[in-house]
Formats: structure tokens, C-alpha cells, sequence
């Protein structure tokens, strides 16, 4: 029967290494994921992701598990990611979403396949539109989202997580996908055609 | 229910965790509401739009570096090198401490006649020192001083001296 989180977590405190690399396998490409959501660059989202697996690893002997480990786990990182953030060391990530994307950068280059070139340039442009939009929000928001669209996190858990209420939360949700909305209209608005189609439909 | 009060509402409606309670005001105020319909399906397409963003994975040597920096030793603190044994802390402390009790001590040892004589003449010098310290005060000291000795008979009020007093006794 597979351990637990917790379980395992227990276990390294116990002295048990193995199943820190079994923590480690399990969550280091979904913290790489959310820390370069939040940072931009690959390379500064992997010593993010670094610096909060060996603060897991030297805090195993204080390990208490009075919540899941996942919320103790992300708050770890989204506190070293926002106090990165406020301290400048990554300001290049405030990006906007009209500048020309790092076409060439190896983190975002998407998988081979035979797809038409142009095909694969508008799609890239597209990936390059919707995480510059979500660069672009605040700190908090930001972390909001992604833990909520990527990492698919109940309510509860990312309150715990950014240290607020549900309702704060919902609210905080709500005006970050309103500006994604509003600074991604191109991509999610209907296209004029469809709209004045369906306007006639009701006219009839 | 108005659009201000349903906002908080909607995005727990279209990911599918509000209560059932919340899911029907939200059905109902959608229904009346064309504006926030549209925000709605908005959303949705948003989501989808974002869910399009390809994950990455961490780098070949990720698990490497971090078991290196696992296994390296701890960085010592910036002041650990000032302190390289225990017993020279303990010296330098005692040191300091004896250092201080000695110095508050000193005062004390001074003669306490002197003291009080040194005390008094700083007594004397701070009343008068307004005196010493008014220019034309001293300037009419060094005037005086220039002066010719008097030659006027001295008014006194000795007894022997005025003329008086003989035809009196």
C-alpha cells in the first residue's frame, strides 16, 4: 500500500532518505511548474524549486504534520517566490505581453512533431501571449491562479497557502481572470462572426 | 442578486465547487443577465486558452545537484570564525566583564577630601561665573588696576579717625 505524504515525510524524519526521494520524484516537476509560472525564467525557477526541497529536507526533524503536506510544501515556495520577486533578484520576468518572446529559450520549446511551421509559430506566440498575461498580474494573484488553474487546489488549501480567508480568496480569484480575460480577449473573445450570428438567432 | 455580488460567486460556479445553494443564485442571476453570461463564457474559454501552456520539466541534473548540496557540509555562520573554541569565548568574556567591573569601581577609589575640595572650588567657579565671563566686568578690572593709588582721606567709620569722636569722649 503506498504511504502518504505525510507518511513519508514522517519517515525522513525517522532518517529514512528514500522517501525524501520519493517526495522529491513526486513533486519536483509540478514545483519547477508552478515556481516558473511565477518567476518566468526556468533556470531561477529550478534554484527556487531547489531552495525549498533542501528547506524541506533541513527542517525534517521539526516536521509536524498539522497540515497536508502539499499546503506545506507550496507555502514553502510560494514565500521564497514572492520574497524573490519583491526583492528584484528576478525583475526580468515583468515582461510585457507585447514584447517579442525568447523564442529560443529552452524551457518553453514545445515537443517535435510534424506540425506545419506556421502552425507551430502560432501556437508558440500564443503559449508566449498567455504567460506574459499571467506575469503581469500581482505577486499574489498570480500565485493564486496558477495554484488554482494548474495545480487544480481546492479553495481551502491555497488559502492556507497565501494566508487568506476563502472569500478573500474568491474575490482575488475573480479580478485576476477578469484582467487575464480583459489582457487575453484576443484569444477568448468570441470571434464578431459567431456573436452577430447568434444576435441574429435571437432576433428571429 | 446584483453583478457585483455574483462575481465572487462565479468562478467557484464554473470550476465546479460551489455549493448547490450558490450554484442556483448564480443559474438564476445568468439567466436575467447577458453581461455576466458573457463573462462566463469568457471565463470558460479563458481556461481552456490557459490550459494550451505545454508544462516543463526540471533539468537532467536537478536531483544531482540537489543531493550535492544535501551531502555538502553546512556553510559555518559569519561569526563562527571569531569563536573557534569555547574556551577562548569564556576568556574573552570573562575579560570583558572584569573589564567593565573594574572600570565602574574606579571613581570610587579617589580620596574623598579631595573630592569634596575639588567639588567646592567648581561650586566657586560656576557662581562666579557670570562675573568672569562679562567683558565689561573685566575691563574695568584692568582700569582699576591702572589707576594711581588714592590720595583722598579715606572716609572711614573707624572710631580713631573721626574728628568728631574726640570732642565726644
Amino acid at each position: 500500500m503506498a504511504r502518504s505524504d505525510v507518511q513519508l515525510m514522517l519517515d525522513v524524519k525517522a532518517g529514512d532518505d528514500v522517501s525524501f526521494e520519493l517526495l522529491l520524484h513526486k513533486y519536483r516537476t509540478p514545483l519547477v511548474n508552478f515556481l516558473c509560472r511565477m518567476v518566468k525564467d526556468q533556470a531561477a525557477a529550478e534554484d527556487l524549486a531547489q531552495e525549498v526541497f533542501f528547506r524541506v529536507y533541513r527542517a525534517r526533524k521539526e516536521y509536524s504534520p498539522s497540515a497536508k503536506f502539499t499546503t506545506w510544501l507550496f507555502r514553502i515556495a510560494t514565500n521564497l517566490a514572492l520574497n524573490a520577486i519583491r526583492d528584484g533578484r528576478y525583475r526580468q520576468m515583468q515582461i510585457s505581453i507585447d514584447a517579442p518572446g525568447d523564442e529560443d529559450g529552452p524551457a518553453f520549446q514545445l515537443p517535435a512533431r510534424e506540425a506545419r511551421a506556421d502552425d507551430r509559430l502560432i501556437e508558440r506566440e500564443r503559449n508566449r501571449m498567455i504567460r506574459g498575461a499571467i506575469l503581469t498580474l500581482p505577486e499574489k494573484q498570480r500565485a493564486a491562479v496558477v495554484l488554482h488553474k494548474y495545480h487544480d487546489m481546492d479553495y481551502a488549501e491555497i488559502g492556507k497557502i497565501l494566508g487568506c480567508s476563502e472569500s478573500a480568496l474568491k474575490s482575488l480569484l475573480f479580478r485576476a481572470y477578469e484582467t487575464l480575460r480583459v489582457q487575453l480577449a484576443l484569444l477568448v473573445a468570441r470571434p464578431a462572426t459567431q456573436a452577430a450570428g447568434e444576435g441574429k438567432r435571437h432576433e428571429l | 442578486m446584483s453583478c457585483e455580488k455574483i462575481s465572487n460567486a462565479l468562478i467557484a460556479y464554473l470550476d465546479g465547487r460551489a455549493s448547490s445553494d450558490e450554484r442556483g443564485v448564480v443559474e438564476a442571476h445568468l439567466k436575467l443577465c447577458a453581461a455576466c453570461q458573457e463573462r462566463a463564457d469568457e471565463f470558460r474559454r479563458l481556461w481552456q486558452v490557459m490550459a494550451e501552456v505545454p508544462a516543463v520539466e526540471p533539468s537532467l541534473g536537478f536531483d544531482a545537484r540537489l543531493r550535492q548540496r544535501i551531502a555538502a557540509p553546512p556553510r559555518p555562520k559569519f561569526w563562527a570564525g571569531m569563536l573557534p573554541a569555547p574556551r577562548f569565548a569564556f576568556s574573552v568574556a570573562l575579560l570583558v566583564a572584569l573589564s567593565v567591573w573594574v572600570g565602574g569601581r574606579q571613581p570610587r577609589s579617589v580620596n574623598p577630601q579631595i573630592a569634596t575640595a575639588n567639588s567646592e572650588e567648581q561650586f566657586r567657579m560656576i557662581k562666579d561665573l557670570g562675573v568672569l565671563e562679562n567683558y565689561d566686568v573685566l575691563s574695568n578690572f584692568d582700569a582699576l588696576s591702572d589707576l594711581p593709588a588714592s590720595t583722598q582721606p579715606q572716609q572711614s567709620s573707624q572710631p580713631g579717625n573721626d574728628p568728631d569722636s574726640g570732642s565726644g569722649g
